[in-house]
């Protein structure tokens, strides 16, 4: 490790507060503690992809994952009890046995994994390396990222939008468009 | 006087400014981080906002349900429409391919044509998630009364 490399403790800690708030999350019998903490969660996965130079999915993650799920998952709450019951003692030994081998699966395989960086890990290596030797010459935009999503795979990102549109008209046609429930109290009045 | 006035104020400081920041990341998208995406999550969430501190109703008043409706299908629309612009635009007789932005301008370079078919999609991806968010949320919030004062 040369000295220049003093990000990787900010990584470091970043990701230690991630796994402590993860515990606490798990840990919490209240609701809305853990709505707020999942909050918390994405902000700092926000600023752990700021610090490994992905803006533009830190950039989502903190708007989708720290501002609209919150509000969303405290919309949700509001329609259930804030407390639950607290977990039984019991052991769970075959879920324990699956977490234990997922993980061990996961240490076996960090050593085949590319270095953080490195240029000639597949992930850069082909067609990442292509396009940003293309996107100057192709379209001549600054932020490559823009360039592949909307015209390199502007098929892909019109599918995302469908998705989103079906999300939207999937919430619609299961809870109604918001009014049903006001209409029903003015009813009852 | 309402026992939320602090918040108000506050909110109606913030609320211009996250709409501005909203549209800043959606045309310095090319440029910057940001998009069509995200975008439209902000500005979604400035209504959002609006709609905790002031009450659904009135961002009901603001933002019709129906314009939400309509918006999210209108983004899609938006964007297929010119994947079906490009198949009728293409002049040189090269040929016909959908979202092929190239035959939006007759820039031998491509890139007048790649910038407008960018900017025409990336407003359609705006109109969609910015309506889809807000129609989620009003799908949600519009089953429970508002937030009781006691449990600010």
């Amino acid at each position: 490790m040369n000295h220049a490399d003093l990000t990787q403790y900010l990584d470091y800690l970043l990701i230690a507060m991630l796994l402590a708030v993860g515990f606490a999350i798990v840990r919490l019998r209240n609701l809305f503690a853990v709505v707020m903490l999942t909050g918390v969660y994405s902000l700092l996965c926000a600023a752990w992809f700021v610090s490994l130079d992905a803006v533009d999915v830190a950039f989502t993650e903190a708007a989708v994952g720290a501002g609209i799920s919150t509000v969303l998952m405290l919309g949700a709450m509001l329609l259930t009890a804030r407390e639950s019951e607290p977990a039984g003692a019991g052991r769970h030994w075959a879920a324990f046995v699956v977490v234990a081998a997922a993980g061990a699966a996961l240490f076996f395989a960090i050593p085949d994994m590319p270095v953080y960086g490195d240029p000639d890990s597949p992930a850069n290596a082909y067609v990442g390396r292509d396009y940003l030797e293309q996107v100057p010459h192709d379209i001549s935009i600054p932020n490559v990222v823009t360039a592949v999503l909307s015209s390199y795979r502007g098929f892909d990102t019109l599918g995302e939008v469908v998705v989103v549109f079906s999300a939207a008209l999937g919430v619609m046609l299961l809870l109604g468009f918001g009014t049903g429930a006001r209409r029903r109290e003015e009813e009852e009045d | 006087m309402s026992p939320h006035l602090i918040l108000q104020v506050v909110a109606k400081l913030l609320i211009p400014l996250i709409v501005v920041f909203g549209f800043y990341v959606q045309f310095h998208g090319e440029y910057g981080p940001g998009g069509g995406f995200q975008a439209g999550v902000i500005i979604a969430v400035a209504v959002i906002l609006y709609a905790l501190i002031f009450g659904i109703d009135a961002a009901r008043r603001t933002v019709p349900p129906v314009a939400v409706r309509v918006g999210a299908a209108l983004g899609v629309l938006i964007f297929a429409g010119v994947g079906v612009a490009t198949l009728f635009m293409n002049g040189a007789g090269e040929p016909l391919n959908y979202l092929d932005y190239d035959a939006l301008h007759p820039d031998q370079g491509h890139h007048t044509g790649q910038h407008y078919g960018i900017i025409l999609i990336e407003i359609g991806v705006l109109t969609t998630v910015s309506s889809v968010m807000l129609a989620i949320f009003y799908a949600f919030a519009g089953r429970v009364p508002d937030i009781p004062d006691e449990e600010w």
